[in-house]
């Protein structure tokens, strides 16, 4: 009984943490924190993160890491924005051929780590330097705008009260999570991330599946691109710069283990929600760009802190 | 009258979620005696000892050295009060000289400089105490793993221990390293020093223990004066049961027109014209010693290696895997050496490790039929009698036995032909070991055919209906079960060094 009721605990221990944080910054910022206006606004913020956070949660899984979506979040923001603007593309075309791009991106960190076995860490620390600098030569650094009207679709419409933004977020969590519990490439991700080797001997082909699992990376780091370009209606080549940091923050948070095999979906929208507000939170309080830094960094700290201790307590 | 002892371990139980590995244990140590701790594997001695060093807390119980009560150990506390453990892998750092190593983490200094003379000078000291000859200068990475082992031991007498519990001393150990390290004890007994031996080699319980333990299922059994044990007697407290049989009678069940797998001069992974033949229903053992190339054979016939020349022929098709996947599809299954590292999927469920290799056959549109996987691996959980409270148990979790037991479930769920068996019983104990040997026995009489690769002379011949001994890369000899022999296979095993005598 003492057991199971420590586990439900320490399942919901990210929830509760979720719910002190509200009511501290509910009481400190005098109510604005949770008023209607600011929790539309929350979610349109995290909206994009959330997106990227589902396909960085399956490389983490697998005991990988993806540097490279903020990269893939600028150059999907700038190739779209060109498209549309300056070639007269069709809205939906470019959406669709940049998604392509941001998943050929991710099938090259797949090439780079399965194939060549270049560690995950340098192989997409290198990707994102490069498309990096793509977007800076295809903008020339100038911001891009002038959409067609309705591409505000997706980053600023809202069906009612809610955010489409919102709606595009809980669907794609949805994707995820039923990827990672009815789908057999869950159970692979699981496998490959608590043993690789043992993995591939049961008959898993392995290097597809880390080909697939960047490439699903990418086209979540480039649907969270879309987004963030539909809301800020105006392709920035900076726009995506430290992302991954956010995103691997919300994940690890969530409670997906950088050692791999360990994590669920739920963990991550908490996660997600975490993130969020704190840094909603922070800039209602008035809180600086760098103090912000300071705080993020420390709960990410804190946060790969509490995972790798529950592995060692789990060792004795 | 608890000063006559040294250490006392009192009723320690320890939980883990799902498993209890220690239910309870006692053990008394007296000043200056050798204890024998013997006990199947998972018995729970390693997780005994490991409550004495500190690196695992007891759920209950109470840890007494020399009268002082203590709940929990730390490796602090256990330093402090005397207590040293030398494991089965030394904490050495091989770059480091003899000396350094005895004084690694404690080094003797000279303001802020070490003093390497001095410690050479203690160590020299410290060994001479031992009557071991080892250069205090030299460094440990060109000492033989004997004498890395007294090194470790050294260290522990150097800080004073009271208390050395040996885990598995021997298992690394040459015959005459054993010997040193055996005169090495008996010098620590009459020096006062008590000593908690723990081995599987009840001969060696037997030479050097004044006492013997047992324990079982994580529960004490008994403790016997040496003198007046017997190893039946033992053998019997350790497994629960007499073992009347050690190989289970099989039914005779080959069937000589149906040849499952053939070689045909096979060359690849290091191996030279490899060539066999394996028949329905017929346990094909492979003989030879460590790094003869059987490790290697199987790797190319599961699609885990690749082949460079020569056929393989399955079911009178010639095929050739280029992935353990494409094997798998094809019916061939290995069960490896290293459980834990290529077997099981330890952080996995019992019900995902049996459906990992059927995942894509039981899914629609990538969707897995839940029922299904579900049905499978309870079904196999009941028919191969793997034991645990619920098929979502996380593998890691389970005996070896059972985790064995658990791959074997998972090539059954791949309905597999033939069954690669790569030292089946590797670390598994007496009991379960039975239980292995009779699932084989299932397998071939259900028609399917199995190779089994086995290091263990007597399990080779007694579970084996024809053996091929591989020595060097190359085939070198096939024996019928008329003519199954110790001898005769040893000799084939080491038959390149013949071919130089003749």
């Amino acid at each position: 009984m003492k057991t199971s009721s420590n586990n439900l605990l320490k399942s919901n221990a990210i929830w509760l943490v979720f719910l002190a944080e509200v009511i501290i910054f509910a009481v400190a910022s005098g109510g604005t924190f949770i008023s209607s206006n600011n929790i539309v606004n929350i979610t349109r913020q995290i909206s994009y993160y959330g997106i990227a956070s589902i396909g960085m949660t399956f490389v983490i899984l697998i005991a990988g890491i993806d540097l490279s979506i903020g990269s893939i979040i600028t150059l999907v923001n700038v190739v779209c924005a060109y498209l549309m603007v300056n070639m007269g593309v069709n809205m939906w075309l470019a959406l669709l051929l940049s998604l392509c791009l941001a998943t050929l991106i991710g099938v090259l960190n797949g090439a780079m780590v399965a194939s060549i076995g270049i560690p995950a860490l340098i192989a997409t620390f290198a990707s994102q330097t490069i498309f990096e600098g793509v977007a800076y030569l295809i903008s020339a650094g100038r911001p891009i705008s002038g959409f067609d009207p309705n591409f505000g679709l997706f980053g600023r419409w809202s069906l009612g009260p809610v955010p489409i933004c919102a709606i595009i977020m809980v669907l794609c969590f949805a994707i995820g999570s039923f990827i990672l519990n009815k789908s057999f490439f869950g159970r692979y991700f699981y496998a490959i991330g608590g043993n690789e080797e043992a993995a591939e001997l049961s008959g898993i082909r392995v290097n597809r599946i880390k080909y697939l699992i960047y490439a699903l990376s990418g086209l979540f780091a480039g649907l969270a691109g879309i987004v963030l370009l539909s809301r800020s209606n105006s392709a920035q080549s900076t726009v995506g710069k430290g992302l991954e940091f956010d995103v691997i923050t919300c994940v690890v948070l969530g409670g997906v283990s950088v050692n791999g095999g360990v994590g669920r979906m739920s963990g991550v929208v908490a996660g997600v929600l975490i993130i969020g507000s704190l840094t909603n939170g922070m800039i209602l309080m008035d809180v600086s760009e760098y103090t912000q830094m300071v705080v993020k960094g420390i709960v990410l700290a804190i946060a790969v802190g509490i995972d790798c201790i529950s592995k060692k307590r789990q060792a004795t | 009258m608890s000063e006559d002892y040294v250490l006392e371990l009192e009723h320690i139980r320890k939980e883990y979620p799902g498993v209890v590995a220690l239910k309870d244990v006692t053990l008394k140590l007296h000043r200056g005696e050798v204890l024998g701790l013997i006990g199947e594997n998972g018995a729970g001695k390693s997780t005994l000892i490991k409550c004495c060093s500190g690196a695992v807390v007891p759920t209950s119980g109470k840890i007494r050295v020399n009268g002082k009560e203590f709940d929990r150990m730390t490796p602090q506390l256990a330093a402090e009060n005397g207590i040293a453990i030398i494991y089965q892998e030394f904490n050495n750092v091989g770059e480091l000289s003899a000396a350094e190593n005895l004084f690694l983490g404690r080094p003797i200094r000279k303001g802020i400089v070490i003093d390497r003379k001095a410690m050479e000078e203690e160590a020299a000291k410290a060994f001479e105490q031992l009557q071991i000859k080892i250069n205090p200068r030299e460094l440990v990475k060109n000492l033989s793993v004997g004498y890395q082992q007294m090194i470790e031991i050294a260290k522990a007498i150097q800080q004073n221990a009271q208390v050395l519990i040996m885990d598995e001393p021997s298992a690394p150990l040459t015959t005459n390293e054993v010997e040193n390290m055996f005169k090495v004890v008996e010098l620590l007994r009459k020096k006062g020093v008590s000593i908690i031996y723990i081995s599987h080699r009840l001969e060696e319980i037997f030479r050097l223990s004044d006492r013997i333990e047992v324990i079982r299922d994580g529960e004490y059994v008994d403790t016997l004066i040496t003198p007046k044990a017997t190893v039946d007697e033992l053998i019997k407290m350790m497994v629960g049961r007499e073992m009347t049989q050690k190989y289970p009678p099989r039914k005779d069940c080959i069937d000589k027109n149906n040849v499952v797998l053939e070689l045909k001069n096979v060359c690849g992974n290091g191996n030279k014209n490899m060539s066999l033949q394996i028949h329905a229903g017929e346990v094909l053992g492979l003989g030879g010693l460590v790094g003869a190339g059987r490790t290697e054979l199987a790797e190319v016939i599961f699609g885990s290696k690749p082949k460079e020349s020569g056929q393989i022929i399955l079911k009178g098709k010639e095929i050739d895997p280029k992935s353990p996947r494409e094997a798998i599809n094809l019916g061939i299954a290995l069960v490896p050496e290293d459980r834990k590292r290529h077997g099981a999927l330890l952080t996995n469920s019992i019900k995902n490790n049996i459906n990992m290799p059927i995942y894509e056959r039981i899914s629609t549109a990538s969707v897995i039929d839940s029922a299904t996987e579900k049905k499978t691996a309870e079904k196999y959980k009941e028919e191969i009698q793997i034991k645990c409270p619920s098929i979502n148990q996380l593998v890691k979790n389970l005996s070896g036995g059972n985790q064995q037991k658990v791959i074997l479930g998972k090539w059954l769920a791949a309905d597999s032909q033939l069954i690669i068996f790569d030292e089946p019983t590797r670390g598994i104990d007496v009991g379960a070991k039975y239980e292995i040997y009779k699932l084989i026995n299932d397998l071939v009489e259900d028609g399917r055919s199995v190779l089994m690769i086995s290091s263990e002379m007597e399990e080779l011949i007694g579970m084996s209906d024809r053996i091929i001994v591989l020595a060097e890369h190359e085939m070198t000899g096939e024996l019928q079960k008329e003519e199954f022999n110790a001898d005769t296979i040893m000799a084939y095993a080491s038959a390149i060094d013949k071919k130089e005598v003749s």
